[in-house]
């Protein structure tokens, strides 16, 4: 089984976890064209790589970005929300578990 | 050993006629050329070559024929849909079905056998009911049929399912069908081949050449290519190449798994789907349960299998059916699943003048195979989208005029 470390609960099994998309940056709904938004609204980056996602650790209900390569599903990172805020400078210290 | 064995195993060149040719270099131009030798993509060149007489034509392939989602669908067949585009559409390709053996001369296992889709609650019955009446308006056989009648037909189904999802009814799809899905790859590929198609595999796309707004050629690993027209069909990979002529669209890929039990007698007659289990099973001719349940709950380019996937889908296999207890599973697998919001596909022109998508065919792609040939040909022939595909444009999006299909979708995903 896969394992996810959950910035709060430590390593959980991937099953107790909900994928919520990758991060995404809104643009401002007043100043923005039409097609700005319609972008924002449906299209992805679909293409395999590294990205920052949202995922929500079900049981706590506590939501966290998790780095990860989506070619090879590996977990590089996973951070509580404020880090990533902060500039996604502070990475918390993880390492892909062993098992995962 | 007997002489002409001897012969043949020593003949250097080979006395069987091949299925399709093989061509040691690519030529320096094409009037079209087509990414994937899947389904769709050899479908295209077949129509093209068939129907349209555009015979220099190019399909490449960076795996081998017929090895992406073409080869790891579970090969269910029908049209019972909920949006008028979509039941149209899938309506005419179980017309194609019907008469592609003998187009190819070559024996598909088309079988007919009827299609259930369980409901277990009173809001999956009001959408069967929707269903059927769009599917009977465009002349399409479905009706929402009782318990008692699904009781009938399936007697060794366990209708409570357990105990904890009871049977109400179900969508029946007479049409319903399944078929071999290698064959129609290799039917189609070999229609083409005789019509002058060359279908190169091993042989994948590195960047598509954009000037002016307009395609004029493909670089592969094999070397570079001129070409006015390029038609994209390589279901997971679609993002990939969306990114070489720079084109952005709402395609997200998640894996869809599927798996296999060992033969059995036969059994089983239709094909069940049940959406609040997640499960949609049939027996092939040769016995086996070809099984699959909802896509991978996140995203991933790696068709890898997992337990949880077993363990889920058996689990609501034997609420079905609990005398299967004893049964093996043989294989598990997986393929990438293109999908969209609004699980209908993306199909026909786009921005970049000459660059035409047969994408976003997400878990529903196999059945639509004869179609999608025979509308994208009629696309990349004339430049303009087929008015069975109007509804399925990349334009839709930006008009938030979406082709909601979510409903008809097999299992929820």
């Amino acid at each position: 089984m896969k394992i996810l470390v959950c910035p709060l609960n430590g390593p959980r099994p991937v099953s107790e976890f909900a994928y919520g998309g990758e991060v995404r940056t809104m643009p401002d709904p007043d100043s923005c064209s039409d097609a700005e938004w319609s972008a924002y609204v449906f299209n992805r980056s679909g293409s395999p790589g590294v990205k920052y996602e949202w995922w929500c650790h079900l049981a706590s209900g506590y939501w966290f970005i998790a780095q990860r390569d989506t070619l090879r599903d590996v977990v590089l990172a996973t951070l509580p929300v404020e880090a990533v805020r902060a500039g996604l400078g502070a990475k918390t210290p993880r390492a892909e578990d062993p098992r995962a | 050993m007997p002489y002409r064995l001897l012969r043949f195993g020593l003949s250097r060149k080979h006395p069987e006629p091949r299925m399709f040719r093989r061509h040691d270099a690519l030529k320096p131009a094409y009037d079209v050329v087509i990414i994937g030798a899947g389904g769709h993509g050899l479908a295209a060149a077949y129509y093209l070559a068939r129907d349209h007489g555009i015979r220099n034509v190019a399909v490449l392939e960076k795996g081998y024929l017929g090895g992406g989602n073409t080869g790891r669908n579970t090969t269910i067949i029908r049209s019972n849909y909920l949006t008028p585009e979509g039941v149209k559409f899938y309506d005419e390709s179980v017309r194609l079905w019907q008469d592609l053996a003998t187009d190819f001369d070559l024996n598909l296992f088309y079988s007919t056998r009827g299609h259930f889709t369980l409901a277990h609650t009173d809001a999956a019955m009001r959408t069967m009911r929707w269903r059927a009446e769009v599917n009977k308006h465009f002349g399409v056989r479905s009706e929402a049929v009782d318990a008692a009648f699904v009781r009938r037909a399936l007697p060794m189904m366990d209708m409570s399912c357990g105990g904890h999802a009871p049977i109400l009814g179900a969508l029946f799809h007479e049409p319903g069908a399944i078929a071999r899905h290698d064959a129609v790859a290799w039917g189609y590929g070999r229609g083409a081949d005789r019509r002058g198609v060359e279908i190169h595999q091993q042989t994948e796309v590195t960047g598509i050449r954009v000037e002016g707004g307009r395609v004029v050629g493909v670089d592969t690993t094999r070397g570079a290519i001129a070409t006015p027209r390029v038609l994209c069909a390589v279901a997971g990979f679609t993002p990939r190449i969306l990114d070489m002529v720079g084109l952005k669209t709402p395609i997200y890929i998640h894996p869809l798994q599927a798996m296999v039990s060992e033969p059995v007698k036969p059994w089983l007659d239709p094909i069940i789907v049940s959406g609040s289990l997640h499960v949609y099973v049939s027996q092939t001719a040769r016995g086996e349960l070809v099984m699959g349940a909802s896509l991978d709950p996140y995203e991933l380019h790696q068709t890898r299998s997992t337990l949880d996937f077993v363990e889920g889908l058996s689990a609501h296999m034997l609420d079905l059916f609990p005398f299967l207890g004893e049964v093996k599973v043989n294989r598990q697998w997986a393929g990438l699943a293109d999908m969209t919001p609004d699980f209908a596909p993306i199909m026909g022109t786009t921005p970049v003048e000459g660059f035409f998508l047969d994408a976003g065919w997400g878990t529903w792609g196999f059945k639509a195979t004869p179609v999608c040939g025979k509308t994208m040909s009629h696309t990349v022939a004339t430049g303009r989208n087929h008015p069975l595909i109007d509804g399925f444009t990349m334009h839709r999006f930006a008009q938030y005029q979406l082709t909601g299909e979510k409903g008809a979708a097999s299992v929820g995903h």
